[in-house]
This record gives C-alpha cells, structure tokens and sequence, in this order.
C-alpha cells in the first residue's frame, strides 16, 4: 500500500506541475488575449472591462491557483469566441475521441495477437518473416497516409462509406460505427505492429520454459497449449504497452480527426490554437494531459497486480 | 552507427540470430536497398538545382492534375505544377528538419540524461519530474502549439518543436543506459584509478552510450520526419510555397476524386523513407542486442 501512497503523492504533484506548465504555455504566449478576443478595434473601456473580467492584472500564480480551483469544480472557463462553456463544449467532443480510441484498440488487438501466435509458433519460418515484414511496413507507414489511402480506397473508389462526417451513436448505433470504422483502422495499423511484436517476442520466451514443455508432454493440443497456457504468462508485455498507448492515443488521433472531418478533442484543440481561443485551448490541453497522466497511472497499478515482480523493482 | 555497422562486420561469420537459427550475419538485400533510396533521394534533394527538374512553384509546368507523361513523369498537382519536382524539393525540409531535430534533442537530451543517470539523487529526481511533466502534453498538439503561437512558420521553428517531443524520452532512455554502465566494474576502475567526474562521463560512460543512443536516433528521424509532414498538413510547417510532403498531401487529399498522383507521389516517398530507416535502425538494434548477448 506505502507503494500505491507514493504513487499517489508522485501522481498529484505531476498534475500539478502538467497543469500549471499548460497554464504559463498559454499565457505567455505571444499575441495579447484580449485583442484575441475582442478584436483589434475594441474600445479603451471594453478592453479595461475585458481584462478586468479575465483577471489580467493579477500574478501569474493568483491565476493559476483561482483557475484550477474553478477547474476543480468542473468549470473551465466560457470560451470567448463561441460564448460557450469550455467543460460543456470538450464534453461533447471526448466521446468522439474516446470512441475512436477504443475502436482502434479492439481493431489493432484482434489483428495483432493471432499475428503474434503464428509468428511465434515457428520462429524464424517463412510465415513468421513474412508477418514481421508486414509488421514492419505497418510501423512504417504514418497513420495519416493510411487514413488518406483507406478514404482513397473505400470511400471514394468504391464509396462504400463517407469521405466524412460523424454520425452520433444515440441516432443510429450502425451508422456511428460506420462512421468510426476508416478512422479506427487507420490509427489501429500502427498499434498492431507494435503488440504483435512484443507478444511475438514474449511468446517465443514463454514456448521455451520447462511448463510448456511439460504440458505438451502430456499430450495437450498445440491450440490448447497456446490458449490455456502460454497466452496468460506472455500478456503482461502487450497489456502493459496497450495502457500506454490509450493515453498517448488519447492526444494523438488529431490528424485522423482532421483529415475525416470528426468533431473530436484533438481537432476542437487545433481549431482553438488557430483561433486564439485561449480558454478553449487551456481545457483542451488539461483534460488530455490529465487524462494521459491518469491512464498511465492506472496502467503502473495494474502493472503492479499483475507482475508482483514488479512491485519490488518499484520500492526500490 | 559507423561504430555499430563496423562492430557488426567485425563479428560476421555465422551467429545465431534470436530465434536460434544460424545464419549467415550479412546485412539483407532489402537493408542495401534502403541504404540506396536513403542516398539517392539525399543527393537529389542536395544537388536538385543542378537537376534537369522543373521549377517546384512553376504553375505552366503541366496540365493540372495530369497523370504521368513523357514531360512531368510522376504527373502535376492540382496547380499544374510538377510533382516530382515538388517531391525533390520537398525531401529538402523532411530531410533537414528529420536530422536537425533529431541531432539537437539527442545532444541536448543526452547531456541532461548522462548527468541525471551518473549523479542520481536530487539532479535525478528533478530531470526524471521534468521529462514526465514534457511527455505528459500530446506531441502532435505540442509541436502545433509552439509553431502557431510563435507565429513564425519558419525551419527553425518546426526544428524546435519537433526536437521538444523527442527531448523527453531520450533524457529518460540515456539516463537508463548511464544508470547500468555507471554501475560496472571498469567504472569503479577507473574511479579507484583517480579519474574525475568529467572524465569518468567523458571517457567511460559516452562510448558505452552512445552506440545505443545513435540507433535509436536513426529510427526517431524517421518519427521526427513523419512529424513534420503531420505538421505540414495542419498547414503548421514551413509556410508556402516550399514544398512540403505534408502540406503536398493535404492538398491533394481534396482531389482525391480526380487524381490519385498528388497524394501518391510524396505519400510514397514518405512511405519509402520512413520504412527505410526503420528497416535499417531495426538492423542495427538487433545486432547490437546480440552483440551484447555475445559478451
């Protein structure tokens, strides 16, 4: 438990410094926030009422501090250019985000762990190179050439779905996994080439211990082996990097969103970076940090529960 | 990597790759091919003023959109300007701000990383908190930032955002290389010999960081390279009308009706670069792990 406290403790001082250093980004910024939102023709008093309401004059801590009290609160500010709530507008946008998320990661998973099972299963035969060499184009090809390639391909070649758009999940389930499906494959490529190798590598180690060995001694099925007994020891790798890869995913989908005109986080963040819209941009960039350090966070403990090895590396 | 490349060669005979397979240790036609592209395509981007090439601005150089023809071999963008040309001069910006971002955060972030590595405590914890507070911010929305709200879409700009991402995680990675090779026996030695810190950095712990460290470079330039076009297409790289494979590709993104070729053409030489240096940092990280097997 003294292991999860310091964690903990460790946790909240990087949420701290993550938000505050977001906050010092934003505001020392060049360009002057109340022309940003006023506009460049505002009158001496508007913009003295302007700064007086966003608390200009104040200390950079001050702010900080009555920021993220609010932000605490769930409130983030109102963002100037849209009149709108910055908690409310990121709201309806994490779910595009998310959802594309976990799409990718059930796409990726399910394409990389039979990957993984054949490759290991021979090392080193013609299937098990061939797979790698697949794997290896995969991590080489950008995300955002795949998504341009699969639009090219499905969307207007043989207009199988939309170049663009998003359909919401509350008005028709089928046509919001449709809309989602080009983006999440797009982003799941990379994902497989990376968890196919590492359970790949994991699984040849594991094949190679004295209970595998012992259990195909006994007559088991080469199927029986792989599911009941070499899949769970070899899991700790891959589960571990998909962890890791939902956070930094989290962040990293902007130009998927971009180039399928989906009204993500990552795009909303973008467009508040051309906009100047600096409330917009300062929740964006806290909730997606937040939410990486969080699901790392996560993952560690996780870690720790499943590899108790682990546990005593930490300690030290 | 001329260290590993000459290490390797040096070991060559027959050695048993990782899945216990003997084989003969030479390096894979597909290794000698990416070399090839890697060289051909620096070349053209360095001498591509001496090149019989179109200018990459000219607007007459082609009908718009055309496919390949005996005068704009890969075809023309939507402007009528020549792709190829474009692609060409394009590799310039890839290939400087791969390399450049790349050299300055290994410099930058190896220095911070050996000393956190070799001196523990207090430097340690502080980088360690440093680097995790960097790599909490999205690298995508972070090289944006700093390139919108600097306001200058200049090379060195770009340069700098790219290099901030990678700062991060190589102050974490040579820290940890330090960590084990400050522990080995020859450091000790040359510690109980009387060596200084300085030497001790300078002398022991570079070369056994190094190697690790140059591999690893060659596959973050191809990131740092992808990167930049991720940029270019935010229309967040070096500003028109340089050409950029980026910004190439979101323009022809909205063609795509039309013409395969605009996004084609500097899409797959994006592909071809990319997959070769990973082709050829792979190699390189998988002979050191073995050669380190081997000791």
């Amino acid at each position: 438990m003294t292991l999860v406290a310091t964690r903990f403790a460790r946790l909240v001082a990087v949420l701290v410094a993550v938000t505050f250093a977001s906050f010092c980004m934003v505001s020392l910024l060049p360009g002057d926030i109340v022309t940003s939102v006023l506009g460049a023709d505002a009158t001496e008093e508007a913009r003295a009422a302007a700064r007086e309401d966003l608390h200009l004059d104040d200390p950079l801590p001050v702010r900080y501090v009555r920021w993220a009290g609010n932000a605490l609160q769930g409130d983030l500010g109102i963002s100037y250019r849209t009149q709108q709530p910055v908690s409310e507008a990121i709201g309806e946008r994490i779910w595009v985000t998310l959802e594309l998320v976990l799409l990718s990661q059930i796409i990726a998973l399910s394409l990389a762990i039979p990957m993984a099972i054949f490759g290991a299963l021979r090392p080193g035969s013609w299937l098990d190179r061939m797979l790698s060499g697949v794997q290896l184009a995969m991590l080489a090809t950008p995300g955002y050439l795949v998504a341009i390639g699969l639009m090219a391909i499905f969307a207007v070649k043989l207009g199988w779905f939309d170049t663009t758009g998003y359909v919401h999940f509350t008005d028709d389930p089928l046509g919001n996994l449709k809309s989602l499906l080009l983006p999440s494959v797009a982003l799941a490529l990379e994902q497989v080439a990376i968890y196919a190798r590492v359970l790949r590598t994991d699984l040849v180690n594991t094949f190679d211990q004295d209970f595998i060995w012992y259990a195909r001694a006994k007559g088991n099925s080469t199927k029986r082996i792989v599911l009941r007994h070499a899949l769970r020891p070899s899991s700790i790798g891959i589960v571990t990097l998909s962890g890791v890869s939902i956070g930094r995913l989290i962040g990293g989908t902007v130009l998927v969103e971009f180039i399928f005109a989906l009204p993500g986080l990552g795009r909303f963040t973008i467009d508040a970076i051309n906009n100047r819209d600096f409330m917009a941009l300062q929740g964006a960039v806290v909730v997606l940090t937040v939410g990486f350090v969080l699901v790392n966070f996560a993952v560690d403990i996780l870690h720790g529960i499943i590899d108790p090895r682990t546990r005593a590396e930490a300690a030290r | 990597m001329t260290t590993a490349m000459s290490a390797a060669a040096h070991n060559s005979a027959v050695t048993a790759t990782d899945d216990g397979v003997l084989r003969k240790d030479r390096l894979g036609i597909s290794v000698w091919l990416s070399m090839a592209w890697l060289a051909g395509l620096t070349l053209a981007a360095i001498f591509a003023d001496l090149l019989p090439l179109y200018d990459p601005a000219d607007t007459r150089a082609g009908i718009p959109l055309s496919v390949p023809t005996s005068q704009n071999w890969l075809g023309t963008d939507s402007l009528g300007r020549d792709l190829l040309s474009r692609t060409i001069y394009g590799a310039r910006v890839s290939i400087v701000v791969g390399l450049t971002a790349v050299l300055l955060s290994s410099v930058v972030g190896g220095l911070i990383g050996m000393l956190a590595g070799y001196f523990k405590r207090r430097v340690e914890t502080t980088t360690l908190f440093a680097a995790d507070v960097l790599m909490a911010f999205p690298t995508m929305l972070l090289a944006a930032s700093i390139v919108a709200f600097t306001d200058s879409r200049g090379l060195v700009t770009v340069v700098l955002a790219i290099a901030l991402i990678y700062l991060g995680p190589t102050i974490r990675i040579v820290r940890a290389l330090t960590l084990t090779t400050s522990n080995r026996e020859f450091v000790l030695a040359a510690r109980s010999l009387g060596s200084g810190n300085a030497r001790i950095i300078r002398r022991e712990i570079l070369p056994n960081v190094l190697p690790t460290l140059m591999s690893m470079m060659v596959v973050a330039v191809a990131g740092a390279i992808v990167a930049e076009g991720g940029l270019a297409y935010l229309n967040l790289s070096v500003a028109p009308p340089t050409a950029t494979w980026g910004s190439m590709i979101a323009a022809g993104k909205a063609k795509l009706d039309v013409s395969l070729y605009p996004v084609l053409v500097p899409g797959g030489a994006l592909f071809l670069t990319v997959l070769s240096l990973t082709l050829i940092g792979d190699t390189i990280q998988k002979r050191q792990a073995r050669n380190l097997g081997a000791i």
